[in-house]
Parts: C-alpha cells; sequence; structure tokens
C-alpha cells in the first residue's frame, strides 16, 4: 500500500457541487404526480385522543387524504430501539403516529396529503381534534413522583437504571481521606442540522417496489426496521441516500416520518414528500443532554483519585427511541473520561416526561461527563490546594497502563477499554500551544472590565462502532474504477477520503476513482453507516479488504484471459500484464466487482486537551473568548483538511452547548424554544480564535489503517472547560458554575451571590 | 412553514394604499419590507385578507436632513442610514443605534416604517423615536395627522395606528451640534433583539452641567419608555461618576422588566442600570 | 398572478399565488434548487440571493415582490468551467462540509466583497453572522472569504 494520498490535505470532489449550488437533497427531488405531506402534530403535552375529525379538512381543494391511527389496520406499528434494545424498554416505545394518548408537544396526530405543502398547511387549521387533558410530567422531578404516568400499564415513569460498577467503591468511600459531593446540570440541546428532515416515497405498485429517497446515517438497518412494519420483504426496498444536511447523531434514525411517508406513498399509489420545517424539526428531532448529576468524588491528599459515586438523572422525553438509551449509559461509562479511577459506582435513572424525546448528539453522554468531571477537578483543586494542571497529570491513563479498563455498565453488560495512547502528551501539547505557562498568569485579573479566565480538560472520544461495514470496488467501462460504500454521507467528506484511501491501497492515482457511492441500500450487500465516528475507521478499513478481493479477482481474470498463473499478473494503473510482455487494458475487464468487510467489537478512542482563555464582564455575565486550543491525537490522519473541520466544527457546536442552546419548556410541558430566535446557535460572531493541533502519534493497534473516530472530540470538553474557565476567571467572586449553558443571567447570578455572601 | 393565503396588491398612490387597507374590514395589512411581517406569516401568528405593498409608493424612501430635523421616509431601509454620511452629523444617536439592528440581509430590506408599525419591545428604533420625541407621520382615509412617539406605541406589538393608517414619516427632532449621546445595548448574539437596550442624550449648558436628558430603553417592558426619574438624576448635574451611579440606580429602580427565555427580570433590571452607566460614560466622554 | 423577473441574466415570468415566497418560486416554479430553505423564518441566511445587487433572505420575500428585479441565485454566480475565487477559496479553506448552508455563504459573501472588497475579518464576521452553518464552526469560512478579497480587488470576483 502506497501512501501518497493518506495524510494529505486533499481539497473535496463534493464541493464541486456543492459550492455551485448543485447538490442534489432530498427537497430537491420533484417527481411528477407529487403529494405533498404535512403533519399534525399535538399541541398538548399528554392527553388521552377523544376524537380527531378530518371532514373539513378533507373538503378543502387539493387536499387528496388525510391520514390517521385509524387507517393502520392493526394498530401504528412501535418502533424499535436500535442500540440497547432492553426488554425493558419495550413499554416506551413509540407508535409511529398517536393512537390512544398523546406524550408530548410535536407528536404526530395525523398525515395530510395535499397538491401542495401550503395547502396542506391550511388543512391543519382544519382538523378538529378533542384530547383530554392529562396531568403533565415536565420534569424528571415531577417524573418521579409517579403521580401522572406517561405509560399506565408499566407503572412507573422510570424506564431503567444503568448501573456502571469498577473495583467496590463504597469501600474506597469509606476510607478516603476526602470527598466531595455536588450536584451539576447540563441543558437540554439537539442536533440540529441546517437541512430539515425529509422523506420522500414512491410506491410502484405493478413492481411491489418502495424507493425511500433521503435516507441518512443507517439507511441499512432502517430497511430493515420499515420491511416489517410495512409487510414487505427488504429487497423490495431501495432506501436512497441523497445529498444530507447534516447528522450530528440525530438525523438518519428511524423516526414516525420513516414509516408514515412510505405508508402514505403506497395507501395512495402516488409519491408523496414530506419535508420537516424549522418549527416542527425543533420539536420532532431527537432532543439530548438533559441531565443532572448528584456525585461524589473522593481523593488521596495528594489528589489521586480513588473513586467517583453517585446518580446521574436523564430526562428522557416521552418516548425510548432507537438510540435514546446511548447518552444515558454513556454518561455514567464515561464519567471518569480520561482519568484514572479505580473505583466507580454511578447509577443512571432514565426518567420518561412530556417533551420531545431524545437520542443522541454528537458526543453522546461524554459532553455531559466531561462537564461533572471536570468541574469536580477544579474544585479538587481548589480543595486540595494542588495546580489544576498538575491534578490532571497525576490522574490522567498512562500509555503503559494501556488498554485501560473502564466501569462495566449493567443491564446490557458493556465492557469496554481505552484502545492506546498517550494522554499526557496532548496535555502538555495544549498547555505549549496555548502558552498557559506565561498566559495564565493573568488568571482572575481584571483588566479593561473584563476578569480574564483560563481552563484546561481532557477527554476521550469513542468511536469505531462495530459490528461491520462493507465495501464494493468495481471496474468502470473506461477502466477507472468506482468505490461503493456502506457508510453513510452526512458532511463529513467520505467521496474524499475514501477515494484517498482506495487511490492509496490500489496504488493508483486518485482520479482513477471515478466515483464513491455510499449510504444507499444499492451500494454493497449490507451496509450500517454513519455513527459513533466510525466511518474512517471501520469504512476505511473495509475498502483495504476489498482491495485485496479486488485485486485477487483482477489477478484471477488476467490469469484466464493470457493463460498464466495469477500469481503472475501485475496490476498497473489502467493496464493488467503477464509474462511475456502480454498485456491488455483494465478497461476489459468493466463489470469486474469485489466486495469486502472489516469486522470488529472493539472501540478506538481518539483522546486530547481542550484548553480555554476567556474573559467575562461580571456586570453583563458575557464571557468572550480570546484563544481557544484542541489538541487531539485521531492514531492515523487521512485528511488534515477535513480533519480539522470536524475538531473545530464540534467544538463550536461543544460551544454552542456551553454558552447558548438549550430546549426549554414550561411546567405544563408546553415547548417555549419553537424558532431559530428562540434556541440560539452560535454564528460567526460569537466564537473567533479557535484553534486546533491533531497529530497521529499513537496509531490504533486494532484496525489495519491505525485510525481512531475523530468527529466528536472537539466537542467532549467544552462544557466543562467554558465552565471552569468562567469559575477561574470570577474567582473573587467565589463563582462556581453548576449547570450549563452559561447564559448571562446565570453568571450574573453567580456574581451577585458571591458579593452578597462578601458583604455578608 | 408556508404562508397562509392572501390576496395581494401593489398599489401606485398613497390614497389608492389607504382605499385598499380600508376595504377589508380591519383585515387588511401593508408590507413595507416584509422583514418582521413574513415570518409572522410563516408561523401564521398573522393571516391577514389582504397584504399591500408599499414598495411602489413614491417618496417615501427618502431621508431628508434640515433646519427641523432629519426625516426618514417610511421605506428607508437600515442600509440607507447606514450609508448616509450626512447622518453622522445629523443624528448619530439613530446612527448608533442602527448599528444593532439585525443582520445583513435584513438591513437591505428591513425599513423604518415597518419597524416602527411592527412595535417590537426590543426593536432599537421605537426605542429611538421615544428617547427622542420623534412625531410618526401617517395617512388614512380621515387624512393626515402626526403621532408623537410617547403616544404610538400602546404595548408589545401594538400601536396607534389605524388599521387603514400607513405611516409615510419618522420625524426626528433636529440635533444640536453640542448634544452629548451613547446607545449600548445587550444581546445574547450579535444581530438578536437586546435583552435591554438604552439610548440617551443630555445638552451641556455652558457650565457643563447636563439639561433636556432624554434617557429611552428598549427590551425592558411592553414597550420602549423614557426614564423620567433617570432623565431628573442627569438633568442639573455634571456628568461624574456619582451622577452616573446615581442614574444607574435610578434606571435600575424604574423599570419592571419581564422574565423570558433569555433572561431573567432581575437580571435586566441590573442590566438596564449597567447600560445607562455605560452609556452615560460614553456620553460625557 | 403573472409575475416577471429576471434570473441569473435571464427573463422569466411565472404565475404564482401571492403567497409564494421567492425562495420557493425559484426552488419550485424555476426548479433552481441551489436556493435552500433551513429555516423559513428569516434567520438562517440559507436562502440568501441577490436581489438588485443586495443580498436578501428569499424567504422574507414574496415571489411577486420580485417583479422587476434582477434575481441572482447561487447558480447565477458559478459556471460549468471552473470555479470562481470565492468558490475556490471555500474548497481550499475546507470552509464548506455538508453543502447545505453554502449557497447562502456564497452569495452574502459575494455580496459583500463586491461592495468591500477590503473589508476585515470583525467585518466579515458581523456579515455573516446573518447565516448560521452547523458544520464548520466558521473559522474556515472568515478565512475563505478573507482570502478571496484580493480577487474581487482586481476583477471583481470573477475568474
Amino acid at each position: 500500500m502506497k501512501n501518497t494520498f493518506i495524510g494529505a490535505p486533499i481539497e473535496r470532489r463534493e464541493d464541486l457541487r456543492f459550492l455551485r449550488g448543485r447538490g442534489e437533497y432530498v427537497d430537491d427531488l420533484a417527481p411528477n404526480g407529487v403529494l405533498y405531506a404535512v403533519i399534525l402534530r399535538s399541541s398538548v403535552a399528554h392527553g388521552r385522543i377523544k376524537s380527531i375529525d378530518t371532514a373539513a379538512a378533507l373538503k378543502i381543494p387539493g387536499v387528496h387524504t388525510v391520514i390517521t391511527a385509524k387507517d393502520m389496520p392493526g394498530g401504528p406499528p412501535i418502533i424499535p430501539m436500535r442500540l440497547q434494545p432492553l426488554p425493558e424498554f419495550k413499554p416506551f416505545e413509540q407508535p409511529v403516529i398517536a393512537h390512544d394518548k398523546v406524550r408530548y408537544v410535536g407528536e404526530p396526530l395525523a398525515v395530510v396529503l395535499a397538491t401542495s405543502a401550503a395547502i396542506g398547511e391550511d388543512a391543519l387549521e382544519a382538523i378538529a381534534v378533542e384530547i383530554d387533558d392529562l396531568d403533565p410530567v415536565g420534569s424528571r422531578e415531577a417524573a418521579a413522583k409517579n403521580k401522572s404516568l406517561l405509560f399506565e400499564p408499566a407503572g412507573s415513569n422510570r424506564s431503567l437504571v444503568f448501573h456502571a460498577r469498577k473495583g467496590d467503591a463504597d469501600a474506597a468511600f469509606a476510607n478516603a481521606p476526602y470527598v466531595r459531593r455536588e450536584r451539576l446540570k447540563t441543558g437540554r440541546h439537539y442536533g440540529l442540522t441546517m437541512e430539515p428532515r425529509g422523506v420522500m416515497a414512491e410506491w410502484d405498485a405493478a413492481k411491489g417496489r418502495l424507493t425511500v429517497s433521503g435516507a441518512a446515517k443507517v439507511p441499512f438497518f432502517n430497511r430493515r426496521i420499515l420491511a416489517k412494519q410495512i409487510g414487505l420483504p427488504e429487497d423490495s426496498i431501495e432506501m436512497i441516500e441523497n445529498d444530507v444536511g447534516g447528522g450530528y447523531g440525530a438525523r438518519g434514525e428511524f423516526y414516525p416520518e420513516d414509516f408514515l411517508i412510505p405508508f402514505a406513498a403506497r395507501h395512495v399509489n402516488r409519491p408523496v414528500k414530506w419535508i420537516e420545517d424549522r418549527r416542527e424539526n425543533l420539536m420532532a428531532m431527537n432532543h439530548a443532554r438533559e441531565t443532572e448529576a448528584d456525585i461524589e468524588i473522593a481523593c488521596e491528599r495528594d489528589g489521586t483519585i480513588i473513586g467517583l459515586r453517585g446518580e446521574v438523572h436523564t430526562d428522557m422525553g416521552a418516548y425510548m427511541r432507537t438510540n435514546g438509551a446511548v447518552g444515558a449509559r454513556n454518561v455514567v461509562q464515561f464519567m471518569a473520561g480520561p482519568y484514572r479511577v479505580p473505583h466507580v459506582k454511578l447509577d443512571s435513572l432514565l426518567w420518561m416526561t412530556n417533551k420531545t424525546p431524545v437520542g443522541t448528539y454528537r458526543g453522546p453522554g461524554r459532553f455531559e461527563s466531561s462537564f461533572y468531571i471536570e468541574r469536580l477537578l477544579d474544585m479538587v483543586a481548589e480543595d486540595l490546594g494542588i495546580d489544576r494542571v498538575d491534578l490532571r497529570r497525576r490522574n490522567l491513563v498512562a500509555s503503559a497502563e494501556q488498554p485501560y479498563p473502564i466501569a462495566s455498565v449493567q443491564p446490557t453488560n458493556a465492557n469496554d477499554q481505552y484502545d492506546s495512547g498517550d494522554y499526557r502528551e496532548a496535555l502538555e501539547r495544549c498547555l505549549t500551544e496555548i502558552g498557559w505557562a506565561e498566559k495564565s498568569k493573568l488568571q482572575g485579573k481584571l483588566i479593561d472590565g473584563r476578569y480574564h479566565g483560563f481552563a484546561v480538560g481532557c477527554f476521550v472520544e469513542g468511536g469505531a462502532a462495530g459490528p461491520k461495514e462493507s465495501a464494493r470496488l468495481a471496474v468502470n467501462d473506461d477502466g477507472t474504477i468506482t468505490v461503493f460504500m456502506g457508510s453513510s454521507a452526512v458532511g463529513q467528506g467520505v467521496e474524499t477520503v475514501f477515494a484517498q484511501i482506495a487511490a492509496d491501497a490500489l496504488e493508483i492515482p486518485m482520479d482513477r476513482i471515478r466515483h464513491v457511492y455510499h449510504g444507499s441500500t444499492n451500494t454493497v450487500s449490507d451496509g450500517y453507516g454513519a455513527y459513533h465516528s466510525r466511518s474512517i475507521v471501520m469504512g476505511g478499513s473495509a475498502v483495504l479488504d476489498a482491495t485485496k478481493n479486488f485485486h485477487a479477482a483482477i489477478r484471477e481474470a488476467g490469469a484466464k484471459k493470457l493463460g498464466c498463473d495469477a500469481s503472475d499478473i501485475k496490476i498497473g494503473e489502467d493496464r493488467v500484464s503477464g509474462p511475456g510482455g502480454k498485456s491488455f487494458a483494465l478497461a476489459e475487464l468493466a463489470g469486474l466487482t469485489a466486495e469486502g468487510a472489516f469486522l470488529n467489537h472493539k472501540h478506538t478512542y481518539s483522546y486530547g486537551t481542550h484548553a480555554a482563555h476567556i474573559t467575562v464582564d461580571a456586570q453583563l455575565g458575557e464571557v468572550r473568548i480570546v484563544d481557544y486550543v484542541v489538541v487531539q491525537d485521531v492514531g492515523r490522519i487521512v485528511n488534515p483538511l477535513t480533519l480539522r473541520g470536524q475538531v473545530i466544527g464540534s467544538l463550536v457546536q461543544g460551544l454552542g452547548g456551553a454558552m447558548l442552546e438549550h430546549l426549554q419548556y414550561d411546567d405544563h410541558g408546553q415547548f417555549l424554544t419553537g424558532t431559530l430566535a428562540d434556541y440560539l446557535l452560535p454564528t460567526a460572531g460569537d466564537f473567533p480564535n479557535l484553534r486546533c493541533f491533531v497529530t497521529d502519534n499513537h496509531p490504533s493497534p486494532i484496525n489495519p489503517l491505525g485510525a481512531k473516530g475523530a468527529g466528536e472530540g472537539g466537542i467532549v470538553a467544552a462544557g466543562g472547560v467554558m465552565a471552569n474557565a468562567v469559575a477561574n476567571a470570577l474567582q473573587s467572586f467565589g463563582a462556581q458554575p453548576r449547570q450549563l449553558p452559561l447564559t448571562p443571567t446565570y453568571i450574573w447570578e453567580l456574581v451577585q451571590a458571591g458579593q452578597r455572601q462578601a458583604a455578608e | 412553514m408556508k404562508l397562509p393565503p392572501f390576496e395581494y396588491a401593489c398599489p401606485a398612490t398613497l390614497s389608492e394604499a389607504v382605499a385598499l387597507l380600508a376595504s377589508h374590514d380591519g383585515d387588511a395589512k401593508a408590507i413595507a419590507g416584509g422583514q418582521s411581517l413574513m415570518p409572522m406569516l410563516a408561523f401564521r401568528v398573522a393571516s391577514p385578507s389582504l397584504l399591500v405593498d408599499l414598495r411602489k409608493l413614491p417618496g417615501l424612501n427618502k431621508i431628508a436632513i434640515d433646519s427641523d430635523g432629519v426625516k426618514l421616509g417610511a421605506m428607508v431601509r437600515w442600509r440607507d442610514i447606514e450609508d448616509d454620511e450626512r447622518l453622522k452629523t445629523a443624528h448619530p444617536l439613530l446612527k448608533a443605534a442602527i448599528a444593532h439592528v439585525a443582520h445583513y440581509q435584513i438591513r437591505n430590506r428591513g425599513t423604518v416604517g415597518g419597524s416602527i408599525a411592527h412595535a417590537d419591545p426590543a426593536a432599537e428604533m421605537p426605542g429611538i423615536a421615544m428617547t427622542c420625541d420623534a412625531g410618526i407621520a401617517v395617512t388614512g382615509k380621515s387624512g393626515s395627522r402626526v403621532i408623537k412617539a410617547a403616544d404610538f406605541f400602546l404595548g408589545a406589538l401594538t400601536t396607534a395606528l389605524e388599521p387603514d393608517e400607513i405611516i409615510t414619516e419618522i420625524r426626528l427632532p433636529a440635533w444640536p451640534q453640542s448634544r452629548r449621546f451613547g446607545f449600548q445595548e445587550f444581546a445574547r448574539r450579535r444581530g438578536d433583539f437586546a435583552m435591554a437596550g438604552v439610548a440617551l442624550y443630555y445638552d451641556p449648558d455652558p457650565s457643563g452641567k447636563a439639561s433636556n436628558a432624554h434617557v429611552g430603553v428598549i427590551g425592558v417592558g411592553d414597550r420602549p419608555q423614557r426614564l423620567t426619574a433617570v432623565e431628573a438624576a442627569i438633568n442639573g448635574n455634571t456628568i461624574d461618576e456619582a451622577t452616573i451611579a446615581r442614574a444607574a440606580a435610578a434606571a435600575s429602580a424604574a423599570v419592571e422588566p419581564q422574565q423570558d427565555i433569555h433572561a431573567s427580570a432581575a437580571y435586566r433590571r441590573a442590566l438596564t442600570g449597567t447600560l445607562v452607566e455605560r452609556a452615560l460614560k460614553i456620553a460625557a466622554a | 398572478m403573472p409575475v416577471q423577473f429576471e434570473v441569473n441574466g435571464k427573463s422569466v415570468s411565472v404565475e404564482v399565488e401571492p403567497r409564494l415566497t421567492l425562495a420557493d418560486c425559484l426552488r419550485q416554479n424555476l426548479r433552481l434548487t441551489g436556493t435552500h430553505l433551513g429555516c423559513e423564518h428569516g434567520v438562517c441566511g440559507a436562502c440568501t440571493v441577490l436581489v438588485n445587487g443586495d443580498a436578501v433572505r428569499s424567504c422574507l420575500m414574496l415571489a411577486v415582490q420580485a417583479e422587476g428585479a434582477k434575481v441572482v441565485t447561487v447558480e447565477g454566480l458559478s459556471n460549468d468551467a471552473d470555479l470562481t475565487p470565492l468558490q475556490k477559496s471555500f474548497r481550499k479553506h475546507h470552509a464548506l462540509q455538508c453543502g447545505f448552508c453554502t449557497p447562502g455563504f456564497i452569495t452574502t459573501a459575494h455580496a459583500l466583497l463586491t461592495e468591500e472588497p477590503d473589508c476585515d475579518a470583525d467585518r466579515v464576521r458581523d456579515v455573516l453572522s446573518g447565516n448560521i452553518c452547523r458544520c464548520t464552526g466558521y473559522i474556515s469560512i472568515v478565512e475563505a472569504v478573507l482570502d478571496a478579497r484580493s480577487a474581487y480587488k482586481k476583477t471583481g470576483g470573477g475568474p
């Protein structure tokens, strides 16, 4: 294998169409006769449906049909969980459309099919819905009372408790010389994609075939669910991945609309398109992150961590969605982050509430747990009079301790270990890059009306979820090669990086790789998709395997053609040659194809350090970033350009979560943040001065590329680091942020509390 | 989020426009730049039966400056104010405030008349109109009149404008060259509606003491307001640290801010004081 | 009702309902799908087009209001032969990932650089704060726009 393209900052192939406005997203498809679906959503958080009267809506010219649960014989199908599909979760899974109760504002009640989306929306106003209000469960505290139940048969609003265990935490705490207990919480965020979701379904009645466009992330898995729900063999359904306007964990999971739209298309035997609007998106797409921790840390007097113990509560929203348990599991499984914690006893309680259900969002559970551990560490350092950086140096898992086992989690029997790396090295590099030794002398200082604050935090990022990924290579008519991937594109640039990997593996120039097709169910026999920072590790390794098989197939074909041994065949850029100067053009093998796969049950853990220098205006509660540095080691860099994009892009999402983003409800479960003037995303003006340094000093031992996932590290430590930087800046006020986001109001309140305390 | 159905008219004269507005039983709405109205239509919180587009009405896009002051035609865009060099001296407070309005693309279409008619409690232009005792010239089927800003803003998104009336001009009284001023606002992000904002000015008398103080606030309450208690704390005084502190305290005491998802009431109250303090410091500098 | 305007240098006339936004008219009636809808309430900037040279949000404008106007979309700022200097700069700096917000950034940045080829980083950030990108974190976009200034100074953004 050559190393010509891997590691080089190759400009992306997909840019050529995106920059010209020639991307093709699902809303850009407009087949003849298409009907537009518009979804009536519950405005009631918790209630029992009495009636849905669609008569007036059906009279509106242009309205074709209105579908409700009554149109589904046998009742609406239930959406099964994709990850952690425990029997305990079954009672809490979501039906594709509400039929007896509504459990959150935004839950689908009816689907209008009309000749335009505008007419469909007109019809929504004409549908009369009668719902008997039930007591809304507006918070996890209300859920814990179990007075009003979301699911009466379950008998409880708690769907599960995860137990993360390592060592003997109770014994360790009993003998610990120092313990600190804290209550900390994180806001409710979501993986908002700039392209709202969309599904277009076309039913070919004659062939009994269903084509579903708008697939993303996990098309093969979603096809399995849909096939079962809609009663078709899997191979009668084609899931088409168009250009996808962002994923972040949230897009591409199986949502109610992923059944409703194909069902509608078959129901009316016409193409049906549904494009989510932004208001829907805010209340229909998976929420994430709203957790509260009541945890304690035990340490030796020298700062050596002994253990972590306590509970984390997650506000799950109304249903257990496909990957809804991942964050709640991760928050306890990864609470220790990159630090050596011999004793762990953490319980994660999953509370059902009348809010939009949760799912994964980039760095699920890790952003939250990093906030918790990093806040605790700075408090420990202060209590024990130890330098914050030294405290971290002392406790980082050393490279000699790798692979390092982390807490196991029940009842999923999750046992995992970090694979490799030198965490300390990343910390030191980060300190050097931000100029910690010199600049941090400013910490706590008031200069020109602003307090200077510094913080540093270390993280690990999980990647490479198994069990498998597939790749296929094929010879085109002109002798160029096309790569087919089971991996999905959500904006990461897979067409470019897989072409880089394939070109190096085939030892040919990149322009010999004509296309990289991905995501759709017609690319490979069995694909897995884009999640858990897995594309390069899993997909890239699958390309290497496919290359081997591809070369073998060419040798075999060449041997046959030239009448020689396969081992005598030499494969050139565009020719195949054998002994005695005989050769032929690779194009003659057009159509030859070979598939390969990478199977893996181990995870990679990239890692690194964030450091921030901020200033705070204590009167306004305003935070500005002076400098922010991320150092991340990813095992093997394939494309430094796209890698930097992943790190900075995820960092800004993390800063959004730390400073701005918060999905809010009132106590009655009414949604308060239904516009982009309410849910505040970072803009170009908010977070300048961000830098990242990516390294590949320590390849992963568990895949042939040596790569580790890299899409989430930027987000993980941002909350903890920003909160610690604010605490550091406002140390003269004794400010200790205990929640995210760090809004101006909250920071101002911390300052006020400090001033009151000083006055007393 | 498609707009509800409505009829559309684009009249060429003011009288025609007024007649159209009057013809729909109060259910017609004028559209200028549409930068506030269009989102309301998209969320279907407004669904007029007729939209009357003002873009062809002659003469409404002029900025006139004379000894009486500044006259902003209702269709003057934020962009036009930004680009008009004369306003640097003719009305520097207006210029300073408008620099905070929304974003680049919005500023290319949003108009002063539209903003005044929309009457968002946190919007800069209504705040400047209040602070500066602007006259709002309107024309309706019963003729033309000038409404004082103090009488114009009745509550959040509520004004004294009759359904058939169209704003034609905002009249800002003349700006003496010796006048001192400051504008401060604080929003969650650049271009957002402010959690609170303060516009103020005063005229120094020959001894250097402040007179004729005007202090207006936005974002704290259901409409832009003048803070007379703060003005009283400023008038007759040298703008020194003691005066500034008194004015800031008076401002915090004077407002009755609301709580919402972006800020608490207590925070807004304190913020108002802080912004008065900072605006006064800038004015006195 | 009928409306006539110019799009990317070509005169078009379409029959639309008054309630149709310019954005939907471009996408649906004229099949210029490079203009994207990210919020439909004037916050995200993905639908930015040029109307008589000004960058505006096409979701906050009715198609009928475009009567007689010169509209330019991302397609009108592109050609088959080569990327424009601005597009090249975006590619070079990896100023896009999923590509959905990209047309809005291209049109906005083009309007800015056409009028203010000397703008500084602060001005670029100020102007671009009206466009939301969820992928890049903006650092690379600001770099790309700043790097494209020289092309606008020399040739007005042409090749």
